[in-house]
């Protein structure tokens, strides 16, 4: 691990990001859009209220894979990577920098939409603002780090979207977005508790209606946080310096 | 030997896909030259490029760079490497995106500036590398390749869809870079390049078919052009096979 390179490669993907005001323009407002939509679909502050949480975890662990994915299936196919990896910049290095910038990004869209979500939409949040940051981060780092694992096994960006439906959506139908997951059948039931965006909307709802900070909540973040990791070092596994 | 080589390659053997695509490639690199990699399209010059640089996975043979195997961590800041198509950002202007490379090779700030007039692009330095024309593009990316004190320059066909005064100009700075020290290994498949290195390496289907200096080459074929040296040596090493 090398501060200085993990440092320039964060500077470097925020300066590519600068470029394309209008992807970054989207990924700021979408979240808090469709916050607004559902508060008037459910047309109900206190409904609004139940679903809120879980989607402030969905949301950024949906759009972060779907970037990661994408701008690291674009690295590898144009060679910069191939070029990166004949110098001296470790694959951790070059992880934590994309980290370190998507998660400055993350931070800020989940402020805005939660931000928003308080001010005028009616969410209560009972526990701390920062927690509530701090688990929705975690879970944009959990859709980076599962993005630029399955970024290995596309070839176009074209397939890498195609795995959004494979690795996200299940977790988002079955996270207890839609319905409490105890109320699932039992087999999906068993299956959720494989996810780990379920435990970071169990989190999410519970910042969100206590201000006690048990030992579940403390699990949960653990969970989150160590699959996070898991799946960059999955990640750092499929960079390689030699190809075929 | 070894001492006056920078790039020493024995038996190297690459299989792509399938079948072998580097066969049983043996040569040296002197240090402080130009030697030119010459050889039709898919012939195998930039896997064996590749295998120099440590990115290519090889089914057999040594690749020795600088008395260090190829890829070992040490050659990582002695090595630049231009990839045949270009390899830089297109969403970075020219500066930004070699401020980036320069920072992950250690090199200072000041190199930026250096590598973007030895390449000629001052006027294009702050524009979009995606909004560049093909040529613009490919210096772009050979810029890379210079920060930093490089011993080892390898270029994949650096000079491609280039205007001839343009052409010129870098030819002089690897000249000018040899005499300083450094070694180059340039692909091309331009003859009148391949006359302006101090050797050349022709490749043809996988195999070395010569491993001399242009004059030696000439003389071999009792030909002045370049062009009809190669033909008889292809013809040559057919009847032998
Ligand atoms: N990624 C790859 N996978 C499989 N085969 C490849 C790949 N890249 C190149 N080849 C094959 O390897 C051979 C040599 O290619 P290459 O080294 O690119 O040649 P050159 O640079 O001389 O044009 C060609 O037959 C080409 O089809
Ligand atoms: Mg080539």
């Amino acid at each position: 691990m090398n501060a200085t390179i993990t440092w320039a490669t964060a500077r470097r993907v925020l300066t590519q990001l600068r470029h394309d005001p209008r992807t970054v323009a989207l990924m700021m407002l979408v979240p808090s859009l469709l916050m607004l939509l559902l508060r008037y679909m459910f047309n109900s502050e206190q409904a609004f209220s139940q679903a809120a949480p879980a989607l402030l975890g969905v949301f950024p662990f949906l759009i972060m894979f779907l970037i990661t994915s994408i701008t690291t299936l674009r690295e590898r196919t144009t060679a910069t990577l191939e070029r990166l990896m004949t110098m001296p910049l470790g694959k951790l290095d070059l992880l934590f920098g994309y980290a370190i910038a998507f998660g400055v990004l993350a931070t800020l869209q989940v402020a805005l939409a939660a931000g928003i979500s308080v001010a005028w939409l009616g969410l209560d949040v009972e526990g701390s603002m920062w927690l509530l940051l701090l688990i929705a981060v975690l879970d944009a780092l959990l859709g980076m780090a599962l993005g630029l694992f399955v970024s290995a096994f596309a070839r176009t960006e074209f397939q890498a979207i195609q795995f959004m439906p494979i690795f996200v959506l299940p977790q988002a139908l079955l996270c207890g977005l839609f319905v409490p997951r105890d109320q699932m059948g039992s087999v999906l039931d068993w299956l959720s508790n494989f996810m780990p965006l379920s435990y970071a909307v169990e989190a999410l709802n519970q910042v969100t209606s206590s201000a006690e900070v048990d030992g579940t909540l403390v699990r949960d973040l653990i969970i989150v946080g160590g699959c996070a990791i898991v799946a960059l070092m999955l990640g750092a596994a499929t960079l390689r310096r030699r190809t075929p | 030997m070894t001492n006056y080589s920078a790039v020493v390659v024995e038996g190297l053997r690459v299989r792509r896909g399938g079948p072998e695509v580097v066969q049983d490639v043996s040569f040296a690199v002197p240090t402080r030259t130009v030697t030119g990699l010459l050889g039709p399209s898919g012939c195998g010059k930039t896997t064996l490029m590749r295998a120099i640089v440590g990115v290519q996975i090889v089914a057999g043979g040594k690749v020795t760079v600088l008395g260090r195997p190829a890829g070992h961590p040490k050659l990582r800041d002695k090595i630049g490497y231009a990839t045949q198509n270009p390899a830089t950002y297109g969403d970075l202007t020219v500066r930004e995106s070699l401020r980036y490379f320069a920072s992950v090779l250690g090199a200072p700030a000041s190199d930026v500036d250096r590598v973007i007039s030895e390449v000629g692009l001052e006027p294009e330095a702050k524009q979009l590398v995606g909004r560049l024309s093909g040529g613009q593009h490919s210096r772009a990316s050979l810029a890379v390749a210079l920060l930093g004190s490089p011993e080892l320059l390898v270029l994949d066909e650096p000079t491609v869809g280039l205007d001839p005064v343009l052409r010129d100009e870098l030819w002089e700075l690897f000249w000018r870079l040899a005499d300083s020290g450094v070694t180059l290994l340039v692909s091309t498949h331009v003859m009148d390049e391949a006359a302006r290195c101090e050797r050349l390496l022709l490749m043809r289907e996988g195999r070395l078919l010569a491993d001399d200096t242009p004059a030696a080459l000439r003389t071999q074929s009792g030909s002045e052009d370049l062009e009809q040296a190669f033909l008889h040596l292809i013809r040559t090493s057919e009847v032998v096979a």
